[in-house]
């Protein structure tokens, strides 16, 4: 088609011209943004157009507005808190009687803190197996065609209100997890948390009931991602695995759950999050009570934001409403806690991005 | 139509690498030049750095001259973007506006400039099909959206849409090296043409492509690893590959590295 | 190997040997395990959609239900319907929509188009985790604090509407990052080189090419704040009237109603709460599919 240099010219060549290259390199690609040891010199001024200029400020005006609101949400909880805090007659952090009546300020946040916990630990620690369970059968177990089916019946889950989960709780779960809770109170009942507690077993409106709930709550999104993470298991492992003949279970035990396994506990510590902040469907299954909390699966009483939603219509007295935000900024402070410590466990890990 | 090039003493750089090292060069106007050179060597940022296209990359600079008929398009009072007005651009693979109509793809650098009057756009489309050589292909079917072309016709759909506002200059950026041989050879036909109304510069990786299209041919190099690109050697077509002035030209050529 | 000839050996050892027993049993257990932690996630689905129905199907299927209040009903009557709570449970969804969906996709086209890595990015990516997270009773709360107590507005749909905008923006910003991150470079390119400004190639290219499933995300993002208890206690004050001003006085939303009528132990009371469940679900599931109905009729075509 054309012709061109053939090989085996003599040697003799003028360098000049432009820019000489003594001896050819061989391949190698420009890195598109090499890294830097210092600052860049600053780019020259070019010329901007005003359409440019005012989306480009919209959009970053909006972001700081974003991190703005998240300050703001801690400076006037705070705000509305102190007032209160400081007519506090009892130990804020400490004691565990609740009364705001703003006459006589005397609330102690650590019996609704310790209900919290523990409510949201024990739907967790339910959670987290079966949830791992899904996870798996949906990203490798379930056939593939019936893997998006089954999946979005699973996030069916994740759209149901939390306050028709309460009620399907009181009315439906508490009265069939009778028998169970009542053989765990009399066979196990020397162990703390089975034994007897604040409410009545036989209707229910135990913390035991409400973990579970939460624990179905909590079940699609520690599944979803879960599931993403798992999708994203490098092939190249899984046919490392099955070409050594391993079994179904094997590949998944040496190169699925080791790939996941960061990705995974984040996913939980999100849910975690999410049980500490359910508000109503606890509202609606635990059954208030004056008792102290006991330890037991079987108590009833309140967490901080139940507490706070029960008290939420009467929020009429400055004073006394400051208590419950004080009570909120508590909650705001842990769910934050837990929340940041799930995004830096997967901080490092830049295969799931 | 159909400006003239200089670059003098350009220098490309991404953030403090520094990746194209002292260009000059001239194109003339309603001529063909090629671009070659081996991968990583820079003959596709410096022909982004000619219509100002590399500096979309965050930290990405230019220094030097590109004169556009005597006009330095990186003067400070220059806006970007009416650079990129005047000098056109088809990259590697085809990118049709998914959410248009093939007719709306080909003017869309009119119409999202301002432009309304339905009979002029009309007339634009039609002129610029009929110079891709894809009106006959597409003219029933104006409406239809810009995906469901062949790759092939895609490109020149690509090519369509670059012509219809009517560029100085037309860059190609290895504008068939995703297609397959007889729509190469359609778009090279075409290219034979275009050269007619406009000034092009094309980035190939092909050399019978460089020596088949283009008037006169620039030979881009590494001088080593991590060191920035230059420009070895420049010159007519014919001469650079059968006579070419450097070692390393003549090296690329008869495939001893690259 | 062996040159006798004994019948009762196979000639050669077979090509493929067989895993050891404990190895299959386990992989047996395990594949065992993981459907039974489907069915468990299924039971509890199935049965409360069981639940659901059962109890308040029948309430909501006559006429009266959609169209009437309960204004001037006690709570001792039959009849009426949840007219008032439908409005108000749309009403707040909507007007959270209108705040929250322009800002949530400014945020992601700054995340996306602009940010790329600054420290300003950082920080909005880091808030939008964080705030995903905040419970809705906080949420209720600091907007009690910041439009209640310190701007002094009274309690009211408006309000419950902006502490939703808080949960509904993390949501949306993070599906529309996504999508936006979908869209190829070599469009943004495309339009570059035609010089087409950037801020027109983000609204008129890059936005229309993901919208499909933007309006998705958004539709979504709406079923869920619709069923937010928290924010209607916390905010507003149940009527049984019908009330069309989000801005003055007491507005009924389903999930208000449902709290409510609770505390009426007959069964009218039950009768209110379920068949108000029943709607919410539905109406969820309503915009659940017109978000994928939207999608698909304004998805990309490609013949």
């Amino acid at each position: 088609m054309s012709d061109f240099a053939k090989v085996g010219r003599p040697a003799t060549r003028e360098t000049g011209s432009r820019g000489s290259a003594p001896n050819t390199a061989p391949e190698a690609t420009i890195p598109p943004n090499p890294p830097d040891s210092g600052p860049p010199p600053a780019a020259p001024k070019v010329v901007t157009r005003p359409g440019d200029r005012i989306f480009r400020t919209l959009t970053v005006g909006s972001g700081a507005l974003i991190v703005v609101m998240i300050a703001l949400i801690g400076v006037f909880l705070l705000i509305q808190a102190i007032p209160s805090l400081s007519g506090n007659q009892a130990s804020f952090l400490f004691s565990r009687d609740w009364n705001a009546d703003p006459a006589a300020l005397a609330f102690g946040v650590l019996d609704l803190l310790l209900v919290t916990v523990f409510s949201s630990v024990f739907a967790l620690l339910i959670a987290m197996p079966v949830s791992l369970g899904i996870a798996l059968f949906l990203t490798q177990y379930a056939p593939k065609r019936l893997a998006r089916p089954f999946g979005y019946i699973v996030d069916l889950l994740a759209a149901v209100p939390s306050i028709i989960y309460g009620l399907w709780g009181l009315y439906e779960l508490a009265p069939a997890l009778k028998p169970v809770s009542t053989w765990l109170n009399d066979t196990l009942g020397f162990i703390p948390i089975f034994a007897t507690g604040s409410s009545n077993l036989a209707i229910g409106q135990t913390i035991f009931t409400a973990g579970i709930v939460l624990a179905v709550m909590l079940l699609p999104i520690i599944t979803a991602i879960t599931r993403e993470v798992f999708d994203r298991t490098p092939s190249t492992q899984i046919e490392g695995a099955l070409a050594l003949g391993a079994t179904k279970w094997e590949v998944v035990r040496t190169t699925v759950l080791p790939f996941g396994r960061a990705g995974y506990i984040s996913a939980s510590m999100l849910g975690l999050g999410r049980a500490l902040g359910e508000t109503i469907a606890v509202m609606i299954i635990l059954a208030s009570t004056s008792q102290h909390f006991g330890f037991s699966l079987f108590d009833g009483g309140d967490t901080i934001a139940s507490k706070i939603a029960r008290a939420a219509s009467e929020f009429n007295d400055p004073r006394g409403a400051g208590a419950y935000i004080a009570a909120g900024l508590v909650l705001f402070v842990l769910t934050f806690i837990v929340n940041a410590f799930a995004r830096y466990i997967i901080s490092g890990h830049k295969e799931y991005e | 139509m159909a400006k003239r090039i200089d670059v003098k003493d350009l220098n490309l750089y991404y953030g403090k690498f520094h990746a194209v090292d002292q260009v000059s060069l001239a194109v003339p106007p309603h001529s063909v030049t090629a671009f070659i050179g081996p991968s990583g060597c820079g003959k596709s940022t410096v022909l982004r750095s000619l219509n100002r296209m590399h500096e979309v990359i965050p930290g990405a600079r230019a220094e030097g001259k590109v004169l556009l008929d005597g006009e330095d398009i990186y003067a400070s009072t220059v806006d970007p973007v009416s650079v990129r007005r005047t000098i056109g651009m088809v990259f590697q693979r085809p990118n049709p506006f998914p959410t248009m109509s093939i007719r709306d793809n080909v003017v869309a650098g009119l119409k999202l400039a301002g432009e309304r009057d339905k009979r002029k756009l009309d007339e634009v489309a039609e002129r610029a099909l009929r110079g891709a050589n894809l009106w006959a292909e597409v003219k029933d079917r104006l409406n239809r959206p810009g995906g469901g072309l062949s790759g092939g016709q895609q490109q020149r759909l690509c090519i369509a849409r670059a012509i219809a506002v009517r560029p100085d200059v037309l860059l190609m950026d290895e504008p068939c090296s995703a297609l397959d041989p007889i729509s190469t050879l359609a778009i090279e036909d075409l290219i034979g043409e275009l050269k007619k109304d406009y000034t092009i510069v094309i980035v190939t990786h092909n050399m019978q492509q460089a020596a088949r299209v283009s008037d006169q041919t620039a030979f881009f190099n590494l001088a080593g690893v991590g060191q920035p690109g230059r420009l070895v050697e420049i010159d007519e077509t014919e001469r650079i590959f059968s006579n070419p002035g450097q070692k390393a030209t003549e090296d690329y050529i008869s495939g001893r590295f690259g | 190997m062996s040159t006798a000839t004994d019948l009762d050996r196979p000639a050669a050892p077979p090509a493929f040997q067989e895993i050891g027993a404990g190895r299959k049993l386990r992989n047996r257990f395990a594949t065992g395990l993981v459907w039974g932690a489907f069915l468990i996630a299924l039971a509890p689905l199935v049965w409360l959609l069981i639940t659901v129905l059962a109890r308040g199907l029948e309430h909501v299927l006559n006429a009266d239900w959609w169209s009437r209040s309960f204004a001037g009903l006690t709570s001792r009557q039959f009849g009426g319907g949840v007219y008032h709570a439908i409005i108000g449970t749309l009403f707040q969804g909507l007007i959270c929509a209108v705040i929250a969906v322009p800002i949530a996709i400014l945020v992601a086209v700054y995340l996306v188009e602009y940010g790329k890595g600054s420290r300003l990015a950082n920080a909005v990516t880091f808030t939008v985790d964080i705030l995903s997270g905040v419970p809705s009773i906080v949420a209720a709360l600091f907007i009690y604090a910041l439009w209640v107590t310190t701007l002094g507005f009274p309690r009211s749909a408006f309000a419950v509407s902006l502490a939703l905008v808080l949960l509904m923006i993390p949501v949306v910003v993070r599906t529309t990052e996504e999508l936006l991150k979908i869209v190829p470079d070599e469009l943004r390119e495309a339009a570059y080189a035609l010089g087409i400004p950037k801020w027109k190639t983000i609204v008129k290219i890059v936005i229309p090419t993901a919208l499909s499933g933007i309006i998705t995300g958004i539709s979504l993002a709406i079923a869920r704040v619709m069923g937010e208890t928290a924010p209607v206690l916390v905010l507003v004050g149940y009527t049984s009237y019908i009330n069309f001003d989000p801005f003055n006085g007491s507005m009924a939303s389903l999930p208000l109603l449902m709290t409510s009528e609770r505390l009426t132990t007959n069964a009218i009371g039950e009768a209110r709460v379920w068949g108000a469940a029943v709607t919410l679900i539905l109406i969820i599931t309503v915009f659940n599919l017109l978000g994928s109905l939207i999608s698909r009729l304004t998805s990309l075509k490609t013949k």
